[in-house]
């Protein structure tokens, strides 16, 4: 029977998935995923993580645990470090995998193979094709499942640009191309914007308002270069590079009537990441912007009222 | 005219008001951190901003205030937020209407130049010689002002009569604010230690050991720490700090610029429980913390603002560095909320933790 790896539908899932999937589908491995969010993935990781932990984090933790109870031989935890020069992930990426283990009990081997892609290219191909060789040791084979992660990963970022978002193609449902009167930027780490149970169906709510959603993924690639120029410093995490990007650069297009930024509770590059996009746009728009700190608590009702009155302010003012 | 003010970061702020002057500079020090301070760099700081960005947006307004017109700040390469920090405290100042130059001190990445002029922009009126020993000054008076610090500790976890050491200390402080040469920071150096040697003793005092560990700015500024090292002291114990800025700009300054290795032993420490670099001090924390495990302190404590990201990474894996290690430690996160009562009960619980635990491995000896 063939190994199962455990990969958590969480932080980058939505970002790698499809890559992670050639991987190990090539391999001959066998993939488990852990289930949707849901409360008790949310409790369970509330309790493991400590306090101060951003949510997002203590999400990964509990969808870990759905894991280890689903019973997977190993778990996937790459460390994330660095995939472009001179920007890296956020600290807590860095030391995911130790983060993990001390804080989920019992688990399973965890694979964890360092990706600095900018600053160690040779030791993170070597990294991998150790990790390969543990489930097909034909270096024929190992070529073919990075060839193959490779491919995935550029066929994803393709379909994004073309206007669905990571979870529709994640799911494989096909992009809602109706196109609303007004068009938003839906701002935000993409693990944020695309869970559906932690942020309260953002996206299919915003569908459902006939809002035509722009996020940082549909930009061309060269928008994220636009935030670095305008603060005279880039942004040194990727995350933050991206969406500082896509803010200035929607920002000097006038192509969105409204920009919804999406912050995790406890974050500490959101909070000054979404200050300087809100800031731009006061200083040199009368685009509106509204802040969504999404919380434990963070009841659907409350979200969209905020939600349903700040798109109803967006259409009063295109109406004039 | 340029007038030039800098954040404070605990008695780092006396050497650099020193230095910038010995450069022939006119100079503005941030006023002394008050709550008006905090409350100035909360109002206009983002809600979820780390604590000692709020504190030096403060320091910030308020020397704008007092005249300064050109802050000096140091940048960062991340993966923590303090690289970002001046974008955003740059940002907010200027939407508050201040007129002001900001001069980023960022870690050298080959670009010379950048360097030269930078320098260029702070070199003063006055001659080479006189930079070179203004800088020279600066350089013992760190040294000297993290001395007197050190001393202070193990003197305060003794003293007969509370307060006396840090009187004794904040005059030592003064002596070597006023020193301009490298030898008048000797000579008071000297004066300062006398000062603390009088201080009288209490020999029976059963001294507990405590390492202190945590982000750098937190473990610097005393305000900002709700002195914590006065408060153990004065509650007998010793502590020490893992931090002392004349260390960190002995290992990054020089020797990482002649490509020596430095911090090695910290980062071996931590190897069995992080692998990998998280930013900050993240990881040192926890090699600090095995080391005073080793040394046979009592505790440990972890002092962090609030969202740091690379102590909560740090603090996630403290419960395991403790217990393979058999160190009881308390991670303490602060930032403006936090009050003082509150803060002295939960010392004051860890310490009484800490001297039954110290009585009872006694008696466990004398049973043998
Ligand atoms: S970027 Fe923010 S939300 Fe993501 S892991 Fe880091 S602190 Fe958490
Ligand atoms: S170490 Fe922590 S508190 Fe200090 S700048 Fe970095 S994130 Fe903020």
């Amino acid at each position: 029977m063939a190994a199962t790896v455990g990969i958590p539908r969480a932080l980058l899932y939505y970002q790698y998935y499809p890559a992670w999937e050639a991987f190990f589908r090539t391999l001959g491995a066998e993939i488990v995923l852990s289930a949707d969010t849901s409360k008790s993935i949310l409790d369970q990781g509330v309790r493991l993580a400590v306090e101060e932990a951003c949510l997002p984090v203590k999400l990964f933790l509990g969808h870990v645990a759905d894991l280890r109870d689903k019973g997977v031989d190993m778990l996937f935890i790459p460390r994330m470090v660095s995939v472009e020069a001179k920007k890296y992930y956020c600290p807590k990426f860095l030391g995911l995998p130790e983060i993990v283990r001390c804080c989920v009990p019992d688990l399973p081997e965890i694979l964890s193979p360092e990706i600095n892609i900018a600053k160690k290219p040779a030791r993170t191909v070597a990294e991998l094709r150790r990790l390969a060789a543990r489930f097909d040791r034909r270096p024929r084979v190992i070529d073919r499942a990075l060839a193959a992660a490779k491919e995935a990963h550029a066929a994803y970022k393709t379909l994004l640009q073309s206007g669905c978002t990571p979870l529709e193609a994640l799911n494989g449902e096909r992009a809602d191309s109706r196109r609303g009167e007004i068009r938003v930027a839906v701002l935000g780490h993409v693990y944020n914007v695309n869970d559906r149970y932690f942020n309260c169906n953002l996206l299919a709510k915003l569908r459902e308002l006939e809002v035509e959603i722009v996020t940082a993924e549909m930009l061309p690639a060269e928008a994220a270069a636009c935030g670095g120029k305008w603060l005279q410093k880039e942004s040194f995490w990727s995350f933050g590079h991206e969406l500082l990007g896509a803010g200035c650069y929607l920002l000097q297009e006038k192509s969105v009537q409204g920009v919804i930024l999406v912050a995790a509770f406890g974050c500490g590059p959101d909070s000054l990441i979404c200050e300087l996009i809100a800031r731009y746009y006061r200083r040199f728009s009368a685009i509106p912007v509204l802040l969504l700190t999404l919380d434990e608590h963070s009841g659907e009702a409350g979200l969209v009222t905020r939600l349903e009155a700040f798109i109803d302010m967006l259409r009063r003012r295109v109406a004039v | 005219m340029r007038k030039f003010t800098y954040p404070h970061i605990g008695t780092l702020s006396l050497a650099i008001e020193g230095l910038l002057t010995g450069l022939g500079l006119d100079v503005v020090p941030p006023p002394p951190i008050t709550k008006r301070t905090i409350d100035l760099g909360v109002l206009h700081a983002p809600e979820f901003a780390c604590f000692p960005l709020k504190i030096s947006l403060g320091n910030f307004i308020e020397a704008l205030e007092a005249g300064a017109n050109t802050i000096i700040m140091a940048g960062g390469t991340g993966p923590c937020r303090f690289g970002f920090y001046w974008v955003v405290q740059r940002e907010i100042l200027f939407d508050l209407g201040y007129d002001f130059e900001m001069i980023v001190l960022e870690p050298p990445q080959g670009q010379i130049k950048q360097v030269l002029d930078k320098a260029g922009a702070l070199y003063g009126k006055c001659s080479l010689g006189q930079a070179l020993s203004a800088l020279h000054t600066f350089w013992r008076k760190i040294k000297a002002l993290d001395f007197l610090h050190a001393q202070s500790l193990v003197v305060r976890a003794r003293e007969a009569e509370q307060g006396a050491t840090s009187k004794a200390y904040e005059a030592g402080l003064l002596f070597l604010k006023e020193a301009r040469t490298p030898q008048e920071v000797q000579e008071n150096l000297e004066r300062a230690l006398t000062l603390l040697a009088k201080v009288p003793r209490d020999p029976a005092k059963d001294v507990l050991k405590i390492g202190l560990v945590g982000e750098v700015y937190m473990l610097l500024e005393p305000y900002a720490n709700l002195q914590v090292e006065k408060i153990l002291g004065e509650m007998g114990v010793e502590v020490k700090r893992a931090v002392y800025l004349s260390d960190w700009i002995k290992e990054h300054v020089f020797l990482s610029s002649l490509y020596l290795p430095g911090g090695r032993s910290v980062k071996k420490a931590a190897a069995p429980y992080l692998r990998h670099f998280v930013g900050g001090h993240g990881r040192d924390s926890l090699g600090e913390t095995v080391r005073f495990a080793r040394e046979g302190f009592d505790g440990v404590i972890h002092i962090l603002p609030f969202t740091c990201t690379p102590e909560i990474v740090a603090q996630s894996i403290l419960p395991e560095v403790s217990r393979r290690e058999g160190i009881p430690y308390l991670s303490i996160p602060l930032d403006e909320q936090s009050g003082e009562a509150g803060f002295v009960t939960r010392l004051e619980a860890f310490v009484d933790m800490l001297r039954e635990r110290r009585s009872g491995s006694k008696k466990k000896q004398l049973l043998k």
